[in-house]
């Protein structure tokens, strides 16, 4: 499954604001969901939320910076979030990391250049007695080993 | 025709091994072969090792067989059609012995119910707690809560009878309930687990709750990274409503109460009270100074209740059947269950809720039949990423807040995450300092900068350089962040790397006992 998002539209934009902006505290919820209709935060949009919710662009700027799922821009076609917390290292992590690395020529943190696959760590995902586990474009996957990662890359190479 | 029952998991660890798959390949096989088949997506029973694990219901019970491949589904069926046997036939589901030793109070009706069905939440005894708590005034269901002795789930142990009245106590035009379901701790799920196979006890303690302080509205906040419990929840609550056991007027009662889910955004720091509720307030997830406590001033400045997720979750078994039904579980001053989560390399991994005291040893070598590798457990860390790593010296140690913390641990929020004899401890305390720096609000110096310098100091050990000198600064720095941070990240931080220092000296640097020179 590839996510699909929209292209960034000022106006479409402002709607998703408008939606939100009448909860309490509504900064992480209208960023959430700007997120989910375009796959990132767009620039544009930080001065829009700042104004319908009375705030200055600095402290949307710093809510939207502080927290790590929030992107700058969109990720590559497929996401693939592998656990690096304690239990996942217990389990072998650290070799199904530098292997995935290594298979697909890219840092954890990185986008393939093709733009056809992020690579990024997460501090887990509660698999923790199914580890090492991962989430692939929100798709769940636990008890990883080599034969399994080497299974996910070929699928996100084909 | 011949009919079927089958339960096979929902929760997103069954999911994550291929629960899906074998739900549908039941389908697929029983319509083929002509069998009626009505499938139950339950909650996982958290024996995560049998996962994707298959209840058939039988007239003696559900016969359980884990772990199911697709490829074995054919054989399973037929054996049922033909009330044979099979090789992964497990016997009746509460009778497999792992199960049979916990005490499943809070996990009562966990794995067994559908999550989503009101009606059966209500068949396994759920609501009798609220009901009970709407006969009863305010002061008489703190009294019971205070009674029961339950301390806060999420890792603090603060008895939650004196939180409740504290905000019960305050004046104020609102108040809230605040469910910190912020479960960051690697080697924790049990949050994850209620919230997708049991929501509404979670939900029914909230709601109680909110009737004993007087409050009207509360928050779930949920991490991102458990996309499945955020649904399942939502779930609950819109049945909930629906139900009457939300909204105005709960269950015809003068009492109005109702929930909204919050979900967080990668930040682990936000699993600290204080943090979580700026993040709830749209802020950045700096921690606040206390006092004021939250019970005076949390949320939009108002008295609020925050709690951990099993907190809630053990509430209503207490008003439903007394405080001392509850009290009765436990030692010394940690009394009722324990929901333990064994993970990492571990043969047996998975949720076993207990009365505290129960021994380490117990947990890992027994229970958890020690590591998955089938080498020999070297070290196990408990209580999460800020949790000390206990060596097997330490295994006659019981389950208990103050046993713990004797030994400079901590149960955190029932976490072990166990280790084999390939472990690098002091790769281990180096992810410390690091995982402390990457998620730092950076509101206080000791853990803001002392993370990094301690990242650079351990650095300097694994290279042999001036070991004995940086071992030195190593436990200094670690008093300074424990002693000088605002909040659990920085001050318990300390807690792997000085333990990991302690117990596993041999892998800092190449001078063995150059530690103890420093002393």
């Amino acid at each position: 499954m590839t996510w699909v998002h929209e292209p960034w539209d000022t106006a479409r934009g402002a709607e998703i604001i408008a939606e939100h902006s009448q909860v309490e505290g509504a900064t992480l919820v209208i960023l959430h969901a700007l997120q989910e209709a375009f796959g990132y935060v767009p620039q544009a949009a930080i001065p829009m939320v700042a104004w319908a919710l009375n705030l200055s662009h600095a402290e949307v700027y710093g809510v939207f910076t502080f927290y790590h799922d929030f992107r700058k821009k969109r990720a590559g076609r497929h996401v693939l979030k592998l656990c690096r917390a304690e239990a996942c290292q217990a389990a072998g992590g650290d070799r199904l990391a530098a292997r995935a690395e290594a298979k697909l020529g890219i840092a954890l943190g990185d986008t393939t250049a093709d733009d056809r696959v992020t690579f990024e760590p997460i501090y887990c995902l509660g698999l923790c007695a199914t580890a090492p586990s991962a989430i692939l474009d929100g798709r769940v996957v636990g008890r990883l080993d080599e034969a399994r990662i080497d299974a996910i890359v070929a699928e996100l190479q084909r | 025709m011949m009919m079927m029952r089958v339960y096979v998991s929902r929760d997103a660890g069954a999911v994550a091994v291929g629960a899906d798959d074998v739900a549908l390949a039941l389908e697929q096989v029983a319509s083929k072969r002509g069998i009626a088949i009505e499938t139950i997506r339950t909650g996982s029973r958290g024996l995560y090792w049998l996962e994707p694990m298959v209840e058939i219901a039988t007239p003696k019970g559900r016969v359980a067989f884990g772990p199911v491949g697709t490829s074995d589904i054919a054989s399973l069926v037929d054996a049922f059609a033909s009330e044979g046997a099979h090789p992964l036939r497990l016997g009746i589901s509460e009778d497999i012995p792992w199960l049979k030793r916990q005490t499943r109070l809070t996990f009562a009706r966990c794995g067994v119910i559908d999550p989503r069905s009101l009606n059966d939440f209500r068949a396994h005894g759920g609501y009798k707690g609220l009901e009970r708590a709407l006969m009863l005034t305010s002061d008489e269901i703190l009294a019971d809560v205070t009674a029961s002795g339950l301390r806060g789930r999420g890792g603090a142990g603060f008895p939650t009878g004196i939180k409740w009245k504290t905000v019960a106590q305050a004046g104020a035009d609102r108040k809230f309930i605040v469910c910190n379901a912020d479960e960051g701790d690697s080697g924790t799920f049990a949050d994850r687990m209620i919230m997708e196979g049991d929501p509404f006890v979670m939900i029914e303690g909230m709601t109680i709750a909110g009737i004993a302080i007087g409050a009207a509205k509360g928050y779930i906040y949920i991490r991102s990274e458990y996309p499945h419990a955020v649904a399942a929840v939502n779930a609950a609550i819109a049945a909930a409503r629906a139900g009457g056991t939300l909204g105005t007027c709960i269950a015809g009662s003068r009492h109005s109460f109702d929930l909204e889910v919050r979900v967080g955004a990668g930040a682990y720091v936000c699993g600290e009270e204080t943090s979580l509720l700026e993040s709830l307030e749209g802020r950045r997830g700096l921690v606040r100074a206390k006092p004021p406590l939250p019970a005076h001033r949390g949320l939009f400045g108002k008295p609020t209740v925050i709690n951990n997720a099993l907190s809630f979750a053990a509430i209503p078994f207490i008003l439903a059947n007394g405080a001392k039904a509850y009290a009765d579980f436990g030692m010394a001053r940690s009394r009722g269950t324990m929901p333990i989560q064994l993970a990492g390399n571990v043969k047996y991994g998975g949720l076993f809720e207990t009365a505290f005291g129960v021994t380490l040893g117990e947990l890992v070598d027994d229970i958890g039949g020690g590591t998955l590798t089938g080498r020999p457990v070297r070290a196990v860390q408990v209580g999460g990423p800020l949790g000390a790593y206990f060596p097997r010296a330490l295994f006659d140690t019981p389950f208990d807040y103050e046993a713990f913390a004797a030994h400079d641990g901590l149960i955190g929020h029932g976490g072990v995450v166990v280790f084999d004899d390939s472990v690098d401890m002091a790769k281990q305390a180096r992810f410390a300092m690091e995982f402390c720096a990457i998620e730092s609000c950076g509101k206080c110096t000791p853990c803001r900068i002392g993370s990094t310098r301690g990242i650079e100091t351990i650095d300097k050990i694994r290279r042999g350089e001036r070991v004995s000198e940086s071992l030195a600064l190593i436990e200094d720095l670690c008093n300074t962040m424990k002693f000088g941070s605002l909040c659990a990240l920085g001050g318990f931080t300390p807690y792997p790397v000085l333990s990991a220092l302690k117990h596993f000296r041999e892998d800092f640097g190449p001078v063995p006992g150059s530690f103890e020179a420093t002393e």
